[in-house]
C-alpha cells in the first residue's frame, strides 16, 4: 500500500465484482429476492476486513485506552492511536493531533459550534451555512446563534442543484465569522467547489468547516489542499462502523478551542478549583472512546486505500449514468432532482402519482434498498417544492445488475399505482 | 402472504386517487395540525364538534398513499359520529394496526380493514396511524400538535 496523497495507482484493485464479494451483507435474499443495496448516502456495507478488525479488537483485545499498563490496554491503546495515524494519513492533516475522534459527523459540527462558536460569535455576527446542508449542519448552528445572538444566513442554490457561488460570495462580509458548507450534498449528490469556497471564506476573515460525510467515501480529501479550517466526516458511511467519526481541525485552532466535553482522558490534572486540559487531541475526547469502532474505521481506511479511487469514482458515475438514463426512459413520469455537474452516485428523483414512501416499499419487495424522505435535509425539499424524493446511492460495489433491479421495482410501483 | 399488494388494496388506492372530504370547512371548531417526522408526511384535520357529535369534518396535506387513504377513510367513517363512537374506532383500528385482537373487531371495520395490510410493514403503520391519531386530538381536545414520534 502506497501512501496518501500522491499514489502511484499500480497495485490498486479496481475488480469491483470481486471487491464486492468481500461485503457479506450483499449477498443474502430480501423477500426472497437478491438484496440491491442502493442506500450508500445513508450507510454503507462494510467489507470482511472491517469486520474482522472489530472482532479481534473486541474479543481479544478488548479493554480501555491511554491507561493501563498492562498488555491488552497496550494493544489497544496501539490499536486505537494507529487507527488514527492512518485517518491522518488518508486525509493528509498535518499532524496526528489534527485528527479527534467523535461519535460521526453530527457530533464533530457540534463540537465545533459549541466550542469555536461560543469562543467566537457575539451579537451581530453571522454564520453562513448553505441551502443544501443536512440538518446536521443547519441545526447546531442555529442553536449557538441563538445563544450568542449572531446570525444564520444561508446561500442559495440554481434549479440544478449547484451552489449559487456568486451569492455565496456575496454574503460574505465582515461580519461572517464561521462559514459551514458541506463538501457533497447527501439529497442531491451536487459537488461543492470547496477550495474555492473556502479561500473566498478566508479572504473575508471567516473560519470554515466542511461536512464530508459524503465525500470521504467518494473523493480522494486532502484536507490541507482544501486549506479548510474543519472538515468533519463519518466511519459508517466510508464502509466503517457506526459510532465512529472524525473531526480534522488545525492544530492552531484547536489548541486555542476550550474543551466541548469534560471528562476523564481529556484532563492533565483535576482539583476541585481548577482542572488543566490534556493535549491534543485528547482534549475534545473526554471519557472512554469508541476504540473498536475507531479500529474499524481504520480497517476501512486501510481497504478503501488498496482501491484505485479514480477507478471506483469512475465506476460509480457510470451506474448514474445508466441509472439516470434508464430511469429517465424507461420509468413514465419520473424526475431527476438534482442535475448539477459534477455529481457524486446520487440519484433523486421523483414519480409522478406515486410517493417517494410507497415506491421505497414497492421497490423494497424487489429487494432493492433505497432511501425515502426528505434525506435530513428539509429546505432542500422545500426548495423543489417537494415532501420527498425516493433516492438510490452507489457505491464502488454496486453494478449494473443492481441498477436493471431498481428499474424493476420502479416499473411494479408505476404498474400499481396507475392500474 | 409476502405480496406488496396486501398493503396496496384497491380500496387504499382508490382513496389516495380520490381523498373523500379533501379540503377545509370554513366553521370547524377544532383544527389539528399532525406530521410524521420519519417521512415528512404532515396534514391538518379540521372538524365541527356539535353537541358531542363530529358533524363535519375534512383534511389537507400530502403524504403516502397509506397516510392519504387512511385520513380519506377516516373522515368518510367518522362523519356524523358522536365522540364516544369515533374514540372507539380508534382503539379498534389502533389494534388493527398493530395487529392486537384483530379479529374481535373485524366485522365492523368494513372498509377500514383494508388498512390492516401494514401490519406486516412496520415501519409504515405510523403513515396508517397518523390521522387518527389527529382525530383523537381533534375530539378529545386537548393538543392541537400530533406527531408519531
Amino acid at each position: 500500500m502506497s501512501s496518501a496523497p500522491h499514489r502511484c495507482p499500480a497495485g490498486l484493485r479496481s475488480d469491483f465484482a470481486v471487491l464486492r464479494t468481500e461485503f457479506p451483507a450483499l449477498h443474502q435474499l430480501v423477500h426472497g429476492k437478491p438484496l440491491a443495496y442502493l442506500d450508500n448516502a445513508a450507510s454503507s456495507q462494510a467489507p470482511n476486513a472491517v469486520h474482522d478488525a472489530v472482532a479481534v479488537q473486541a474479543r481479544l483485545n478488548h479493554s480501555n485506552v491511554h491507561r493501563g499498563v498492562h498488555v491488552l490496554s497496550e494493544r489497544s491503546t496501539a490499536a486505537f492511536e494507529g487507527a488514527r495515524a492512518k485517518v491522518r494519513r488518508f486525509i493528509n492533516a498535518a499532524a496526528t493531533e489534527e485528527v479527534i475522534f467523535t461519535r460521526g459527523t453530527t457530533e464533530s459540527i457540534n463540537l465545533v459550534a459549541a466550542s469555536l462558536g461560543r469562543q467566537r460569535l457575539r451579537a451581530g455576527d453571522e454564520v453562513l451555512i448553505t441551502w443544501m446542508e443536512h440538518h446536521s449542519n443547519i441545526v447546531p448552528w442555529q442553536l449557538i446563534c441563538e445563544q450568542t445572538g449572531a446570525r444564520l444566513r444561508v446561500a442559495p442554490i440554481h434549479d440544478d442543484g449547484s451552489l449559487d457561488v456568486a451569492a455565496f460570495e456575496a454574503l460574505l462580509g465582515e461580519r461572517t465569522k464561521i462559514v459551514a458548507v458541506t463538501h457533497v450534498s447527501n439529497a442531491l449528490g451536487t459537488v461543492n467547489p470547496v477550495a474555492s469556497l473556502v479561500a473566498a471564506a478566508h479572504r473575508a476573515g471567516a473560519v470554515v468547516l466542511v461536512d464530508g460525510a459524503q465525500a470521504v467515501p467518494h473523493l480522494r480529501v486532502d484536507v490541507q489542499a482544501l486549506d479548510c479550517d474543519f472538515y468533519a466526516f463519518s466511519g459508517h458511511k466510508m464502509f466503517g462502523p457506526t459510532g465512529i467519526g472524525v473531526l480534522y481541525g488545525k492544530r492552531a485552532l484547536l489548541a486555542a478551542m476550550p474543551p466541548y466535553q469534560g471528562g476523564g482522558d481529556m484532563i492533565l490534572t483535576v482539583s476541585f478549583e481548577r482542572s488543566t486540559y490534556n493535549a491534543l487531541p485528547y482534549k475534545f475526547e473526554a471519557g472512554t472512546p469508541n476504540i473498536t469502532g475507531a479500529v474499524g474505521l481504520g480497517a476501512a481506511v486501510d481497504y478503501l486505500e488498496s482501491i484505485d479511487f479514480d477507478a471506483a469514482a469512475a465506476h460509480e458515475h457510470a451506474l448514474l449514468e445508466y441509472a439516470t438514463q434508464r430511469l429517465v426512459s424507461d420509468v413514465p413520469g419520473a424526475r431527476v432532482i438534482g442535475t448539477a455537474e459534477p455529481k457524486t452516485g446520487v440519484l433523486s428523483f421523483v414519480i409522478d402519482g406515486v410517493h417517494p414512501h410507497d415506491l421505497g416499499t414497492i421497490v423494497d419487495h424487489e429487494g432493492v434498498a433505497i432511501r425515502t424522505g426528505h434525506h435530513c435535509a428539509m429546505p432542500i425539499m422545500e426548495r423543489y417544492g417537494i415532501p420527498a424524493t425516493a433516492r438510490a446511492s452507489f457505491a464502488f460495489y454496486n453494478n449494473r445488475a443492481d441498477v436493471d433491479r431498481l428499474i424493476v421495482g420502479l416499473k411494479r410501483a408505476v404498474e400499481i399505482f396507475r392500474g | 402472504m409476502d405480496d406488496v399488494q396486501e398493503l396496496y388494496r384497491q380500496v387504499i388506492l382508490d382513496h389516495n386517487r380520490n381523498p373523500r372530504n379533501f379540503g377545509e370547512i370554513g366553521d370547524a371548531t377544532r383544527v389539528v395540525s399532525a406530521v410524521n417526522p420519519l417521512c415528512g408526511d404532515k396534514l391538518t384535520l379540521y372538524v365541527k364538534l356539535d353537541h358531542g357529535t363530529v358533524r363535519d369534518i375534512s383534511f389537507k396535506g400530502s403524504g403516502c398513499a397509506i397516510s392519504v387513504a387512511s385520513s380519506s377513510l377516516m373522515t368518510e367513517r367518522v362523519k356524523g359520529a358522536t365522540v364516544p363512537d369515533a374514540l372507539r374506532l380508534f382503539d379498534q383500528v389502533h389494534d388493527l394496526l398493530t395487529g392486537e385482537h384483530e379479529h374481535e373487531h373485524a366485522a365492523d371495520l368494513d372498509k377500514l380493514a383494508a388498512l390492516g395490510g401494514v401490519r406486516d410493514y412496520p415501519s409504515r403503520v405510523k403513515c396508517a396511524s397518523l390521522a387518527w391519531h389527529a382525530l383523537k386530538a381533534a375530539v378529545t381536545e386537548k393538543d392541537d400538535t400530533v406527531t408519531t414520534e
